[in-house]
Parts: C-alpha cells; sequence; structure tokens
C-alpha cells in the first residue's frame, strides 16, 4: 500500500491531505503523505524479494515473499491460514500468537525471512482431523471467549504454556498469559480452560 | 515498512565487517520491527544475527562467581535458568516481570538492553517535535503528557524514560559488556553504555557503528539477597513506572554491601549511588532504607505529569530494600 501512495502524484496527495482519515488506515496513509511533504522521501528503496521455504503445520512451501513480510502476514496471505489474526501489529496483543520450534511467539514482529527451516504451527494445526485439540474443547467447554477475536492467539498462548509447565496456580495461569489481551474480558473462562486442559494433554 | 534488504549473517566477524550506517542488526526483532512498522527506524538492510551459534553468544556460562551471559540468549532462557535464580534472583525478576513470555522467548539479551524508550512522541512520526527521532525539532513531552517520562538524567532536550528492567540488574551488578567492533573485540562497563540526553538525545549509546554485543559478563553474581520489585499501571504485561533492582550483603543487621539500580524514572539504566552510600555499613531499618531512598531522588526534576514518581520511586526502592534483607541467604 506504501508504494501505492509513493507512485501517486501530487493531486492524490492533497486530496488524502484534506480529507478527514480516521482509523488505522488512515493513520498509515496520512504518515506517508507527511513524510512526502516533509522532502524526506530517500530515492524510493526498490522492495527486495527473498526465496524463502517455510513449514507450517508439517507442510513445507517455497514462496518468495517481500522481505517486510511478517509471519502473520504470510500465514494470512500466501497460505490463506486466517486462523491466526492480527490485533495491534505491533506485539502488544497476542493475537497473531503462533508456535515456532515449539515455543509460542508473535507473529506479527517475525519477518518471514528469518524463519526459513523453522517448524511452524498455526491454531489450523492443532486439531487431528475432526478431533479437536483439548485445550480447543476446553474453550468451548467453558465459554471461553465471547466475540473469538483472541481466541486463536488464546489457545496457541495455553497450550505452550501447559508445556512450559505454568500451570502451579490461578495467579500463575494468568500472570503466564498475560500476554494475551481479551477485550470481552472472558479471562476467568480462559483460566478455566487451562485447568481443564492441563491435566488431559499428555504428549498432545 | 519501507524495503529493505535482508541478510543472514554466517559468523559475528562477518556482521561487523558487513555493517554500516544503514545498517542494522536483527537479534529478535521486537523493537526493532515494531518501530520500522512505526516509520521511526528505516534502515537499508538488516543483518540478521539471530541464527549465530557461536557458544560465546549463546551459552550462560559459570566461572567462580562470575557469570557470562551471551547475547544471543534469550530474555526466557535466562528467566529460566535454575542455578541463576537461586545465586542471584534480580537477573531472574527483572526478566519474568517484563513483556509478555511470547516476547521473552523472541527477544535476546542484547537487544533487551538496547531496546527503545516508549514516548509516544518518539514512536508517533506524526508530532514534528521529537529531538531523539528528528535532531533539533524540540521536545513534544516537555509540555505535553508526560505522566511516563524520566526525573533523573532529564535535559532541556528530552525526557524520554529508558524502559528496560533488566539493564537495572546489571547496572547495580558491575556488569561488563563484551562487544566484537570493527578493530576486534573489546569490554566496557555497562555503565557506560548508554548516554544522558543532554544535548543529543539521538545518540543513544557509546556504541561505534558496527560494534556487536556479545555477551554480559558479571564478575560477582553472588547475590543469594537480592530482587527486583516493579510497580506498573497494570499488575502484569507494563512497563515500569518506578522499579528497583536491589541486591544485599548483611552481617546482622548492618549492611556490608548493597547495590541500587533504579527503573522507570531515569533516562538511561540508573545507578542509584548516593543511595548506596547511606546504607554501606548501616544498620538497615525502614529509617536507613528511608533515608537512602531521599538520597537516590535528591536530583529529581519533575514535569507536569510526573512528579508522582518522586514518591512512588522513595517507597518502592524502601520496600525493595526492606524486602530484601528478609530474604534467605
Ligand atoms: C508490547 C511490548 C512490551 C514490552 N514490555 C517490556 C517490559 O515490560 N520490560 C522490558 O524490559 N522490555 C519490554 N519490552 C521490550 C523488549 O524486552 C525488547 O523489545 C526486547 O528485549 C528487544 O530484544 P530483541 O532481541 O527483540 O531486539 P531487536 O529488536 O532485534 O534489536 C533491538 C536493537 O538492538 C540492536 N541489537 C540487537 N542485538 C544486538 C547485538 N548483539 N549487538 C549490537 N546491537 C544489537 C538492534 O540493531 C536494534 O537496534 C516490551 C516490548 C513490547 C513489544
Ligand atoms: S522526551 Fe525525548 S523521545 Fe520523547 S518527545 Fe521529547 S525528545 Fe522525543
Ligand atoms: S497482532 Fe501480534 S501481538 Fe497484536
Ligand atoms: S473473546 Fe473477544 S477479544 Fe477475547
Amino acid at each position: 500500500m506504501a508504494d501505492d501512495i509513493k507512485k501517486a502524484g501530487p493531486d492524490r496527495r492533497s486530496v488524502l491531505k484534506g480529507s478527514a482519515l480516521a482509523g488505522g488506515v488512515g493513520a498509515m496513509l496520512a504518515t506517508n503523505v507527511r513524510a512526502a511533504q516533509d522532502g524526506e522521501p530517500r530515492a524510493a528503496a526498490a522492495v527486495s524479494r527473498i526465496p524463502v521455504s517455510l513449514s507450517v503445520n508439517g507442510q513445507t512451501r517455497d514462496v518468495s515473499v517481500d522481505t517486510r513480510a511478517t509471519l502473520l502476514d504470510t500465514l494470512r496471505h500466501d497460505f490463506e491460514l486466517t486462523g491466526t489474526k492480527k490485533g495491534c501489529d505491533h506485539g502488544q496483543c497476542g493475537a497473531c500468537t503462533v508456535h515456532i520450534d515449539g515455543e509460542r511467539k508473535l507473529s506479527c514482529l517475525t519477518l518471514a525471512a528469518t524463519v526459513e527451516g523453522a517448524d511452524i504451527v498455526t491454531i489450523e494445526g492443532l486439531a487431528k482431523g475432526d478431533a479437536l485439540h483439548p485445550m480447543q474443547q476446553a474453550f468451548i467447554d467453558h465459554d471461553a471467549f465471547q466475540c473469538g477475536y483472541c481466541t486463536p492467539g488464546q489457545i496457541m498462548s495455553a497450550v505452550a504454556l501447559v508445556k512450559e509447565g505454568h500451570t502451579g496456580s490461578d495467579a500463575e495461569i494468568r500472570e503466564y498469559m498475560s500476554g494475551n489481551l481479551c477485550r470481552c474480558a472472558a479471562y476467568p473462562n480462559i483460566v478455566a480452560a487451562v485447568k481443564q486442559a492441563a491435566p488431559q494433554m499428555g504428549d498432545a | 515498512m519501507r524495503p529493505f534488504q535482508y541478510e543472514r549473517a554466517a559468523s559475528p566477524a562477518r556482521a561487523v565487517s558487513s555493517a554500516d550506517a544503514g545498517s542494522k542488526y536483527h537479534a529478535g526483532g521486537t523493537t526493532l520491527i515494531d518501530l520500522m512498522k512505526l516509520d521511526v527506524w528505516r534502515p537499508e538492510r538488516l543483518i540478521d544475527i539471530s541464527a549465530l551459534k557461536e557458544p560465546r553468544m549463546t551459552r550462560i556460562e559459570r566461572n567462580g562467581k562470575a557469570l557470562r551471559i551471551g547475547s544471543m540468549v534469550t530474555m526466557a532462557a535466562l528467566a529460566g535458568d535454575e542455578g541463576v535464580r537461586r545465586s542471584c534472583p534480580v537477573l531472574t525478576d527483572s526478566l519474568w516481570l517484563a513483556a509478555s513470555a511470547q516476547l521473552r522467548n523472541m527477544a535476546r539479551l542484547g537487544g533487551n538492553v538496547l531496546q527503545m524508550t516508549r514516548c509516544s512522541y518518539y514512536r508517533d512520526t506524526s508530532y514534528d517535535q521529537c529531538n531523539k527521532r528528528a535532531p533539533g525539532s524540540g521536545c513534544a513531552a516537555l509540555d505535553g503528557s508526560n505522566r511516563h517520562h524520566a526525573i533523573l538524567g532529564t535535559s532541556d532536550a528530552c525526557i524520554a524514560t529508558y524502559p528496560g528492567d533488566w539493564a537495572q540488574a546489571l547496572i547495580a551488578l558491575d556488569a561488563v559488556v563484551e562487544i566484537l567492533g570493527k578493530d576486534g573485540p573489546k569490554s566496557v562497563p555497562f555503565a557506560t553504555l548508554h548516554r544522558q540526553p543532554g544535548n543529543r538525545p539521538d545518540v543513544e549509546t557509546t556504541l561505534a557503528a558496527g560494534d556487536l554485543i556479545t555477551a554480559f559478563v558479571i564478575p560477582d553474581a553472588d547475590w543469594a539477597r537480592s530482587k527486583y520489585l516493579k510497580i506498573r499501571d497494570r499488575e502484569s504485561y507494563a512497563f515500569a513506572l518506578t522499579s528497583a533492582a536491589v541486591a544485599l550483603r548483611m552481617d546482622g543487621d548492618a549492611v556490608s554491601d548493597v547495590r541500587i539500580g533504579l527503573g522507570g524514572v531515569a533516562t538511561v539504566p540508573w545507578r542509584a549511588t548516593a543511595a548506596e552510600a547511606v546504607l554501606k555499613n548501616a544498620a538497615l531499618s525502614e529509617d536507613t532504607a528511608q533515608q537512602a531512598a531521599e538520597a537516590a531522588f535528591a536530583g529529581a526534576n519533575t514535569l507536569e505529569h510526573n512528579a508522582y514518581k518522586v514518591e512512588l520511586g522513595k517507597r518502592t526502592l524502601v520496600r525493595a530494600l526492606m524486602d530484601t534483607a528478609g530474604m534467605e541467604a
């Protein structure tokens, strides 16, 4: 998108400048317009692409990505795995949590280029066929969501938390789930779901 | 985000020789990618050091009292080290009380100490005034919303808080930074790594272009009586409003040695030497702890919204001292 704006002529810029832009996209556009006005844009650096081999949910695919592409956008756009959600895109909410080589990480702050060869698991990779992962079932059993937007990240985080061994008390579960925000505040139900699933998980 | 070239470093030496004014190292990426998305940082090239496997950069090693921690070690890995938790809990606490489990799995300790201020005017390019981001443009925080800003080590040009937690433990424990530079390896005291803003808030550190942090060495890491107390707006997953890293050695009620780092209140990792002087060889009590806290904040400069940090900072330090004294040695 940034590139579209840079290519646009002065007319498009002044139209944008004059219109009341609201929301995330508007703010992004406005930032670009401002940079242009400051006479700052360096000779538009060429977009750089890089081939990467990504292993997602057990399947390996070779893709060519813009060096700027995050793992989050690559999963959603190139792999069409839209279970992983974009909340803040800045590491603050946990909605984009995936497992990389068995550890929970934020896909919004991970460049796709940096995970070449890594073993990536998303929410789509948890169930075994039609059998839900015990954590997915526990979230349903305990109504551990309302709108559901944060849920894939919550579940990925919760599965990792159990494997890390942080289920000693409700307080410990809350502390180690604090990187996953829930605007619907399903927190007590999420803690209950984690406690149900933990002893059922085994090596799952 | 602006386009950039990406390369994976084959070795520390190759990373250093490849670095130039337009490049940045990529460790965990959690500060770097965030600021690039915000268009605050605009590197032309990223040198990815995250997969470097050199033992000197990836290991936690103990040699007698000394602890050597590779710069590529993750926050989670050091926080989970049981030996360190027993011998020097302030190092552990200042990590698990920081960021989130996901971020701690990503973030490397080299990148951790170089994290940037969370000053909202620095992070938002729609504000014209920010001397750190655009030198000479002014400082929007001085008469803006400065509730989170620093009260120690500030200047007329910048009052941005150094936001990190682990650095407060490092500065308290006299850590040394091992660096591979263009001219070869060197070591510098951690206390000289960060620069107070003065009239050049855009120059954050004393690192030269291309300097690669390879490890942190804590010459004496035997502080069983040590802790990190962090006060936040919410109970978890927030930056410090005030914090204290405290390490004590006691001889009965008397303090035979004490180290104090303060977070959330200063422009750089902050060693409270005046407070340490008050306590050294004194009997530790609420009274002497309070005197130490007065000394620690004697030079505070407050603005419209951050004056509360003086009282909160003092109480944080007093509580940290008394709690630490009560720990099993
Ligand atoms: C939502 C959120 C909440 C957070 N909360 C906290 C908190 O409560 N407490 C806290 O302390 N931190 C917090 N952080 C900050 C976090 O700890 C840092 O972003 C992280 O530690 C940086 O490490 P990194 O490996 O990701 O660094 P990167 O982003 O990869 O690098 C950061 C900087 O260091 C440079 N660099 C990296 N490694 C080296 C090296 N070896 N030698 C030389 N230069 C190097 C990079 O070029 C870059 O300039 C938070 C971050 C986020 C996004
Ligand atoms: S406090 Fe520093 S970082 Fe914040 S606006 Fe002022 S100059 Fe910029
Ligand atoms: S989208 Fe990644 S943390 Fe919010
Ligand atoms: S269920 Fe709506 S944000 Fe968590």
